[in-house]
């Protein structure tokens, strides 16, 4: 395959950005992404160009840490998938392929697609936790929990904060990535004793970070390369009402 | 020459760690609060660890080089996590446990260590379920159990085949905690240059910041590694593309002994390798030998039609296919051992059996969805089989995966002592990035286990032991100690040299070469004349590195190729001394097969006699060679025989 890129390219999270055209050949439609983009930084290294700055890692689909917006798309063309996971049989030859950074006011740019996701961590730190010490817990069979709630959960547990629904969503809002965990710890009953102050102290948190209000368009569970609900949205409502109710 | 403690306690095995903990040292709680501790790296091991420390009341400082500590390499791992639970009531108990993991180490481990393993899984499964990890669970309520190679009960707690990532998440939370407490500080984005020794006891580290470029130095009275294993000296593993052992490098570099570093894992069940630009290898996990059966063709011509396109695997009737696994080990079938199973599959595709590009074989699902009807295998794999058709454009349900094995976790690690401590006092190691527990080949779903153990409920224990010692110890200013001063002034130096070759190779290129000669001569199979081409090509290397490597830019703000550049050079000498060690080791053992020492059956032939000993290799400077120091094994709990799955 031939391809052109349209990347951005960011000096620093201060410099003013722009995109730059790469022209791209003999890449295998049965590599990865980011596998081309590997390719396409040998070549400006060859060509005495700075390589593209581009977070990823496990290359699984598991870690989080790709972040690309590929024409217009959040992990680009596919469903249910992370950038790693993207393969160029989802494009067409000579195609020309749109790349940023997620762009939202809660993750600033690090470096051309590099961006900040300190905010996830921030949020989580607020109560993203059963305030629980190693040690002096009771058997792991003391509390039996159905197979239904123990599965709704683990679906909502699954996120693995790569900031796509972010990215995706017309308001920055970070209402998904906060139900998934509010939601995951208010069902099981171990999270129980303060799913209420875990729901105020995060939400109230995302707030101070600067991300949108949630409007209902979905958007966000669309791009979720997890697939993971809005229904958990709903939960978080529900605990968040639950808490404010109280005072 | 420094004679190696392992400081394994008294007693009977069984007894040995409740009078370790009767007798060690403690720091009482207004003293705990004077101490500082770093660890460096924040999976399963790292992050349980700190918080842990946090919640005791140190002081703590966490590194990790990824954007967040919940990205963790942890978070890969599929299938489970281990504990003799026994909840199925199969005849597990903490000895089957332990007695399966030396034996599926192939005799190499060492005995206390393991023991210890065993006795302190359960308390990992009650420990992450308060957390509120989700594991899968039947209709009654309770957990779920599922089987794992190298043994005949089903002891592998699960979180569908995301147990790492929830494992993670479940710790990543339990930091969090201590972060928002204030018990921890965590500094993301941040790789480790060096270590820092003072009146020979570990004192700190020195950084740097990935983003900024800026390095510092950092005190603690004891700094735990944490930082996983070296697996992509293979350049093409299974471990993320960031995974590296430049922490453990440094360390061995400063006097941190290094054991076993030949003892590699190689997976069998991987997604096998379709290229050049190929920039790593996708795991598909071994849970999945639960229902899935390996075969390849009976016969060469139906392999070669296959290989050729003429063929699909679903035109061969029952009787064409040999599932060798079962064929050879009838016993275990295909729930072999990692280091069996990858070699059958070695043997089958060297013998001309083998599909796909020859270097491949099948992993089937047909009888098991036959059986159990494909929903069943939908909710019990789904989210692997989905994985599968996205990377190879084949549907699973329907035609048989190809799988063939690939670097995966490296039993090899930095000595350690019982308590975890290094040769060098004050530094301790845990996780994948020691040596002790695994032998010479891992058990599936035991690595979690390992990490988990030694960060909730060994270290926080051990490590009292050493700081109990060290409550007068002022806090030092890196500013104003002349042993910061130094170190930080050498990793400037070291940062500037990386800079300053300016030839005319990528970091990636030569890491490619150092992937392809680590993979011909030091892989799956190993033999004299080969580990000599090796050693040879690994010095040739590593010169060629120095004359010849490009790196771009400049040593301030992000620069990802510096952060390569870095890692690969320890890479490259990290792979000479496996192949030192590989060379050394004249017998087969575990993941470690050397071709001279076979049955007429192929199977590992060990060399008890001369043999059973931990490899603990000490530095002696670049151009000599490094001083081999020897751990005799002593076992008492478990009868060493012929490692038998048949």
């Amino acid at each position: 395959m031939d391809l052109k890129l349209k990347i951005w390219r960011q000096k620093d999270a201060k410099a003013k950005g722009q995109f730059e055209l790469y022209s791209l050949n003999n890449i295998t439609k049965d590599s990865s992404f980011l596998e081309m983009m590997d390719v396409l930084n040998e070549q400006l290294l060859s060509q005495g160009i700075e390589p593209v700055a581009f977070d990823h890692d496990c290359r699984e689909g598991i870690c989080g840490m790709c972040s690309l917006f590929i024409n217009g798309r959040a992990h680009g063309p596919d469903t249910e998938i992370t950038t790693c996971q993207l393969h160029m049989r989802k494009f067409k030859d000579g195609e020309t392929i749109t790349v940023e950074p997620w762009r939202s006011n809660g993750f600033p740019i690090i470096k051309d697609l590099m961006v900040d996701r300190t905010a996830y961590d921030k949020i989580l730190q607020a109560g993203g936790y059963v305030s629980v010490n190693t040690g002096g817990v009771p058997d792991a069979n003391a509390i039996p929990i159905s197979k239904e709630v123990a599965d709704e959960a683990m679906d909502a547990a699954t996120c693995i904060g790569c900031g796509a629904c972010v990215a995706t969503c017309k308001n920055s809002s970070a209402m998904l990535f906060v139900s998934n965990k509010v939601s995951q710890l208010a069902l099981l009953p171990q999270g129980k004793a303060e799913a209420s102050r875990r729901a105020k102290a995060m939400v109230s948190k995302m707030d101070e970070l600067g991300f949108g209000n949630c409007t209902n368009t979905g958007a966000c569970e669309v791009e979720c390369p997890k697939g993971i609900s809005i229904s958990h949205i709903a939960r978080l409502n529900r605990e968040f009402l639950m808490a404010t109710a109280k005072e | 020459m420094i004679k190696l403690d392992s400081k394994i306690p008294e007693g009977l095995v069984a007894e040995k760690w409740d009078n370790y903990k009767a007798h060690q040292n403690l720091v009482n709680p207004s003293n705990k609060r004077k101490l500082d501790i770093i660890v460096v790296g924040t999976g399963l091991a790292g992050g349980a660890a700190a918080a842990s420390f946090g919640e005791l009341g140190f002081k703590v400082k966490v590194f990790c080089y990824q954007d967040s500590p919940r990205r963790a390499h942890s978070i890969a791992a599929q299938g489970g996590i281990n504990a003799a639970k026994n909840y199925p009531n199969d005849g597990d108990s903490i000895y089957r446990l332990f007695y399966d993991t030396v034996k599926g180490g192939d005799y190499r481990a060492r005995e206390a260590n393991v023991f210890r393993l065993a006795q302190v899984s359960n308390d990992i499964i009650d420990q992450c379920v308060a957390q509120g990890v989700p594991f899968a669970r039947e209709y009654g309520g309770l957990l779920s159990n599922r089987s794992f190679g190298g043994a005949q009960v089903s002891r592998t707690f699960y979180a569908r085949g995301q147990t790492g990532q929830q494992l993670l998440l479940g710790a990543y939370g339990a930091l969090n905690r201590q972060i928002h407490l204030g018990t921890v500080e965590m500094h993301n984005r941040t790789e480790m240059m060096d270590i820092v020794i003072v009146d020979g006891k570990t004192r700190g580290i020195v950084t740097r910041n990935l983003v900024t470029g800026e390095i510092k130095a950092h005190f603690a009275h004891a700094v735990v590694l944490a930082t996983g294993g070296y697996g992509n000296v293979f350049f093409l593993s299974t471990n993320a593309m960031g995974s590296n052992g430049s922490a453990a490098w440094k360390a061995y570099k400063k006097g941190a002994f290094f054991a076993n570093p030949c003892f590699v894992q190689i997976h069998p069940t991987c997604i096998p390798v379709h290229g050049d630009f190929q920039s790593k290898l996708t795991l598909m996990s071994e849970s999945l030998r639960n229902d899935g059966r390996i075969w390849t063709p009976k016969k060469k011509e139906d392999a070669e039609a296959i290989r050729a396109g003429k063929k699909k695997p679903t035109d061969l009737s029952e009787d064409e296919k040999d599932y060798y696994l079962e064929r050879r080990y009838p016993a275990f079938g295909n729930l072999v051992p990692r280091d069996v199973a990858s070699r059958a599959a070695k043997e089958r595709c060297d013998s001309g059996y083998g599909v796909g590009t020859g270097q491949a074989v099948y992993l089937d699902f047909k009888t098991s969805i036959e059986r159990l009807g494909e929903k069943v295998i939908a909710d019990r794999y789904g989210n692997l089989f989905q994985m599968y058709e996205k990377i190879v454009d084949e549907n699973p349900y329907k035609t048989p995966m190809m799988i063939y094995p690939a670097i995966h976790y490296t039993m090899g690690g930095t000595w350690v002592d019982y308590e975890l401590q290094t040769t060098i006092k004050g530094l301790f190691s845990t996780g994948e990035a020691n040596f002790s527990d695994h032998g010479a080949n891992r058990l599936g779903a035991s690595a979690l286990m390992q990490g988990l153990a030694d960060g909730y409920f060994v270290i926080p224990y051990t490590i009292q032991n050493f700081l109990a010692d060290e409550i007068h110890t002022p806090r030092m200013n890196p500013n104003e100690v002349k042993e910061f001063i130094e170190a930080k002034e050498a990793v400037v130096a070291h940062v500037n040299k990386l800079m300053s070759v300016n030839g005319n190779r990528s970091v990636d290129s030569i890491h490619k070469e150092l992937g392809h000669i680590m993979w011909d001569y030091v892989g799956m199979a190993r033999n004299k004349e080969g580990l000599n081409t090796a050693i040879e090509k690994l010095i040739a290397l590593r010169k060629e590195f120095w004359k010849n490597v490009k790196v771009p830019g400049t040593s301030e703000g992000l620069n990802i190729e510096l952060e390569k550049a870095n890692r690969v050079a320890d890479f490259i000498e990290l792979g000479e001394l496996m192949a030192r060690d590989a060379l050394h080791r004249e017998e087969s053992c575990g993941g470690h097969f050397r071709e001279e020492h076979q049955t007429t059956e192929g199977e590992a032939m060990r060399n008890d006699q001369d043999f059973t000993y931990v490899a603990a290799w000490e530095y002696k400077g670049i151009d000599n060679l490094p001083e081999l120091h020897k751990e005799e094994l002593k076992y008492e709990a478990i009868e060493v025989k012929v490692r038998n799955y048949k």
